[in-house]
């Protein structure tokens, strides 16, 4: 019930940013919205049960980002002088590596930050099994064991 | 300089709409969509800055979201040559 | 100080754009499939991203720029889905990536479990 209740004012918080309008008829069709999106969203059983899917180490995941962001934009600049030079110098591969996340919310961050900077794709995904597909040698065999890889690990709640 | 960068995602959309006509396999095509679908959520925001309409930003929202339920459901199609699972049907069945 | 912020509002612009054209010109020159989405993941990240500070800075403190992070959030957490997707859709079709440095034409098949 409070879970239902925490998420229908989430709802209904998205709703007052996109719409920018308080006026009273506005915030009450909000409010119905959410409430009745709420309602359909149990009925179709869209929201799975689980309740311990978001435990994280909150500190260190506002920490994480920037460090992300940081390396994404280097690796994209890495990525388009690759692009720009005549000679195209890649060497595709496809490595796979062992993750030393245990949790799925863990391997999920970790997969999603591969694929997020360019110059590697997470392929597959799986417990202790990561298939990646990197534009060059040097970056694929840099996945295994890398700072990322590490800080992901430490965002997890064991 | 909205003009400029305007002008930019339009070649950048051309270029990905070649690649989409003559791409080898699908999944060049469903790549270059995806491109031109990220490019469209860009260009209908800079619409909106150099018509000084801010709506245009909701549209650009929601292309974004079906951008990705887009590829999603076209990805799941090719790959079970149906939408909808085979045992969320047979539950439905019983 | 509204100069200063104009100017650099321009300067992330103009850096998007070219991003954005970078990742294209990629998605043109690459060889096989899997380099291609390299390079398009080029303008889905750095080309978007930077378009969307410098409209943050265009549009000032306001609403509107609170739905361009909102935009931004959404390329950051829901474009790397689909390109996995889109990746492993591809494998699972047996579209073998061309691998080895350019010109050795080695086509080593993936390790399939």
């Amino acid at each position: 019930m409070i879970r239902t209740l925490a998420s229908a004012l989430a709802l209904y918080s998205i709703w007052l940013l996109l719409s920018g309008m308080f006026v009273p008829f506005l915030l009450a069709a909000g409010f119905c919205c959410a409430i009745a999106i709420k309602l359909f969203s149990r009925r179709l059983n869209a929201i799975a049960e689980e309740t311990e899917v978001l435990e994280l180490n909150w500190v260190k995941l506002v920490a994480y980002y920037p460090w992300l962001i940081k390396e994404t934009v280097l690796a994209a600049w890495d990525v388009s002088k690759r692009i720009l030079n005549p000679r195209l110098p890649i060497s595709p591969a496809l490595v796979e590596f062992a993750p030393s996340q245990k949790t799925d919310l863990g391997l999920v961050i970790h997969a999603n930050s591969i694929t997020l900077t360019p110059g590697t794709i997470s392929v597959e995904v799986e417990h202790g099994r990561f298939l990646v597909h990197a534009l060059t040698e040097e970056g694929a065999l840099s996945l295994a064991g890398s700072e990322m890889d590490r800080r992901c690990a430490e965002l997890e709640v064991v | 300089m909205l003009t400029a960068a305007t002008l930019a995602l339009l070649v950048t959309v051309a270029l990905a709409l070649a690649r989409a006509a003559y791409g080898p396999s699908v999944f060049d095509r469903l790549q270059a969509a995806s491109t031109i679908g990220t490019c469209a959520m860009l260009l209908l925001a800079l619409l909106g800055f150099l018509n000084g309409r801010p709506e245009f930003l909701d549209l650009a929202l929601t292309y974004g979201l079906l951008n990705v339920i887009g590829i999603i459901a076209v990805l799941k199609f090719i790959h079970l040559g149906r939408l909808v699972n085979k045992s969320a049907e047979n539950v439905e069945d019983a | 100080m509204n100069m200063l912020i104009d100017i650099l509002s321009g300067v992330f612009l103009a850096g998007g754009a070219f991003f954005c054209l970078v990742g294209s010109i990629g998605l043109i020159r690459m060889p096989d499939f899997y380099t291609r989405m390299q390079a398009a993941s080029v303008t889905e990240t750095l080309g978007a991203g930077l378009m969307l500070i410098g409209l943050i800075l265009h549009a000032g403190l306001t609403l509107v720029a609170a739905k361009l992070a909102i935009m931004g959030l959404l390329i950051l957490l829901a474009s790397p889905t689909s390109s996995h997707a889109l990746a492993k859709a591809a494998l699972m079709s047996g579209l073998k990536p061309l691998l080895g440095p350019r010109g050795s034409k080695k086509e080593v098949p993936p390790s399939k479990p």
